[in-house]
């Protein structure tokens, strides 16, 4: 086995221009929406990336696999650098990094068939014989726990569920070795969340994939993830294993995050001490000049000489975790 | 006695599908002061019961077939549209699950807050604004003043909620309901909206309607819960009880099916087979009844009534649906 992280992201950023052009052509503002973003990926791992909306966590899930290209930084896919790769370079790779989409309504062409929604990928990329691709479309489906039989119907035939499964049949079509689950469960209901999750988790043994896992409910993380990194505004903030993220947060940020979460439990929920956080996520449009948690943090005071709010920290690595916070560690 | 009542209330909507029972003889009371969480999936009928009880079901497709909402000695179902009008977003306000649609984007606003005061309080522009202007201050929305000018675009997700609180509570309601009032929000969000919702009761003593799918956000927040599945309440009863030692399957099924911040990662979830029930072509007998682990066959043929629920832990009245969960030591869910 080889060494290198299956997926390394480093320093990424994605910038997109808004507004309008002004008098020499360039667009007035810049929405960074990632801004220096990096993590890296073990092989045969899930690494959860989690943050509320607009913390550009899809936006880093899109450049990996090519749906927007980097405006700077590096992504390495088992050693390859991906970005600045032509449309035929990225050919190879599109095989081997797939992605599970959020909205199991709008991610299936309502005018495909489940065959021919399955059996495209391996004819764009040639992979096996025409005879063969219905029979592998119709083990794809068993593998996901839908009946076979059903492979000449239309996706508007199928619940919620039982589309999201299509989903994933269709990323696993190409036998690949990364999958990009974007808030893959986050649409359904609670009792058919848990089959997924259930299904995601078995797949991943026995096709021998890795996940990012994109999500913003903490507790799916928790129970499907084996390392997590928390963004906030364009940047990673904390990134650790999954039991020191939840046993032992040390970032403001994730400490937040894990007690705004609603316990399904009356005496704990309400017995717990809960910080809730005052303000809104700042607008990526205009930052705050320092830490960008700095104006909701509730510690900020604690740090002298004003620092969070001129200074932006960097992810620091420390123990085998990586923490961007100026706030001593016995915090 | 309750301060809203609830009985039998069935609605049907005659679709191209067939005609639909959405709601199918509910029956709750709610009391001064007090939450009462409404949990199920979606299509279970929780936002359609509250639809009608405001008398918001467009009709047709839909059929209010039976049914009373008693409030203050008076049938809501039967008012006219004037009375009703009168009493909606006065004694009775509601809170809708989107805040990016549920405001017009049309008017700022303090347009939209004034003109709730206006019609009902039959207050001046100058009065109502300064009205509204503390009603945003009571929610934690900064420099309300100013806020009155801006449309609703201007706002983030978070503050619009915020609105549509406080322009929910400007009449100082007595009843309250809130329809997933922070589905759309982030946690950190959510988490500030719900602590405001339990400070207002405390202040005024509204009674709230929570409906919700999240079962963490209901275990924080109700005092009762009622659980439904296709249209029917399926088990009711005290928040700390129902979560305790859940009596209906479903109910089981659907806690177990949560992952919580601190359960064993190394087992699956426990999960409900198959999929919520297509309300048009119901199975006979019970509903959940095809996504049951202890239906007998008597399930299939009879539709099982509420029931008191024999649990000698229990601290307050509990029914279920389910006959099969009567022969059980209905201590059996819970946390083992």
């Amino acid at each position: 086995m080889s060494s290198a992280p299956l997926l390394d992201v480093r320093d990424l950023h994605k910038h997109f221009p808004v507004g309008e052009k002004g008098l020499f052509g360039a667009h007035k503002q810049l929405l960074k929406a990632v801004n220096g973003v990096s993590f890296s990926l073990e092989r045969g791992q899930c690494l959860g990336l989690v943050g509320e909306s607009g913390c550009g966590k899809s936006t880093v899930a899109r450049a990996v696999v090519g749906l927007h290209p980097a405006t700077s930084g590096s992504i390495r896919f088992d050693g390859n650098e991906l970005v600045g790769l032509s449309t035929r370079g990225w050919l190879p790779y599109r095989r081997k990094i797939q992605m599970i989409f959020q909205d199991p309504y709008a991610s299936l062409d309502p005018r495909q068939t489940v065959s021919s929604i399955l059996t495209e990928p391996s004819k764009i990329h040639g992979l096996s014989k025409p005879r063969e691709r219905k029979l592998h479309a119709m083990q794809l489906l068993e593998a996901v726990g839908l009946n076979p039989r059903h492979i000449n119907r239309y996706p508007h035939e199928f619940s919620g569920g039982q589309r999201q499964r299509i989903g994933i049949a269709r990323a696993l079509a190409l036998e690949p070795e990364l999958l990009i689950c974007d808030e893959p469960v986050s649409a359904l209901d609670v009792s058919i969340q848990a089959q997924i999750i259930n299904l995601m988790g078995e797949l991943k043994e026995r096709f021998n994939l890795s996940y990012l896992f994109i999500a913003h409910d903490l507790a799916v993380v928790r129970h499907i993830c084996d390392s997590v990194a928390v963004m906030y505004l364009g940047r990673v903030v904390e990134q650790a294993s999954r039991d020191e993220i939840f046993n032992d947060p040390r970032h403001p940020y994730t400490k937040s995050l894990l007690s705004a979460v609603p316990v399904p439990d009356p005496e704990l929920e309400r017995a717990r001490e809960r910080i809730v956080l005052e303000g809104d996520v700042p607008s990526p449009l205009d930052p705050p000049p320092g830490c960008s948690f700095a104006p909701r943090c509730p510690w900020r005071h604690e740090v002298p000489d004003d620092r969070c709010n001129r200074e932006i920290p960097e992810l620091v690595e420390r123990d085998g975790r990586k923490r961007s916070c100026f706030l001593p560690l016995a915090h | 006695m309750a301060m809203l009542s609830v009985r039998d209330l069935t609605v049907r909507f005659d679709t191209h599908h067939g005609n639909v029972r959405a709601v199918d003889g509910v029956s709750f009371e709610l009391e001064e002061g007090e939450t009462l969480g409404l949990v199920g999936e979606s299509g279970s009928g929780k936002s359609v019961t509250n639809l009608a009880m405001m008398g918001l079901i467009p009709q047709p497709p839909g059929v209010i077939e039976k049914g009373e909402v008693l409030y203050n000695g008076r049938d809501l179902l039967k008012l006219a549209p004037r009375e009703l009008q009168a009493l909606r977003g006065n004694e009775i306000s509601m809170i809708f699950q989107d805040p990016m649609t549920s405001l017009n984007p049309l008017l700022t606003i303090g347009q939209q807050l004034r003109e709730v005061l206006e019609i009902h309080k039959g207050q001046k522009r100058r009065e109502a604004s300064k009205h509204c202007a503390e009603a945003l201050g009571d929610v934690g929305i900064p420099a309300p003043e100013s806020r009155l000018e801006q449309y609703p675009h201007e706002l983030s997700g978070g503050m619009r909620q915020r609105v549509m609180i406080a322009m929910a509570l400007l009449c100082d309601p007595r009843v309250l309901i809130a329809d997933e009032p922070t589905t759309a929000l982030d946690v950190t969000i959510q988490a500030q909206i719900l602590e405001l919702m339990k400070d207002l009761q405390k202040r005024r003593g509204t009674a709230i309607i929570l409906i919700t799918h999240d079962l963490g956000v209901v275990a924080g927040m109700s005092d009762r819960v009622h659980v439904m599945y296709a249209g029917k309440l399926v088990e009711t009863g005290g928040v700390s009880d129902l979560f305790r030692a859940p009596a209906h399957p479903y109910t089981a099924g659907l806690l177990g099916s949560v992952p919580r911040l601190n359960s064993d990662t190394s087992e699956s979830l426990l999960s409900i087979p198959g999929a919520p029930p297509d309300l048009a072509d119901l199975p006979p007998g019970c509903a959940f009844q095809p996504r049951c682990t202890i239906s007998t066959e008597a399930c299939m043929h009879t539709e099982p009534p509420l029931e008191t629920v024999l649990d000698s832990n229990s601290k307050s009245a509990r029914f279920v649906a389910c006959p099969s969960s009567m022969r059980r030591d209905p201590a059996f869910g819970g946390k083992s």
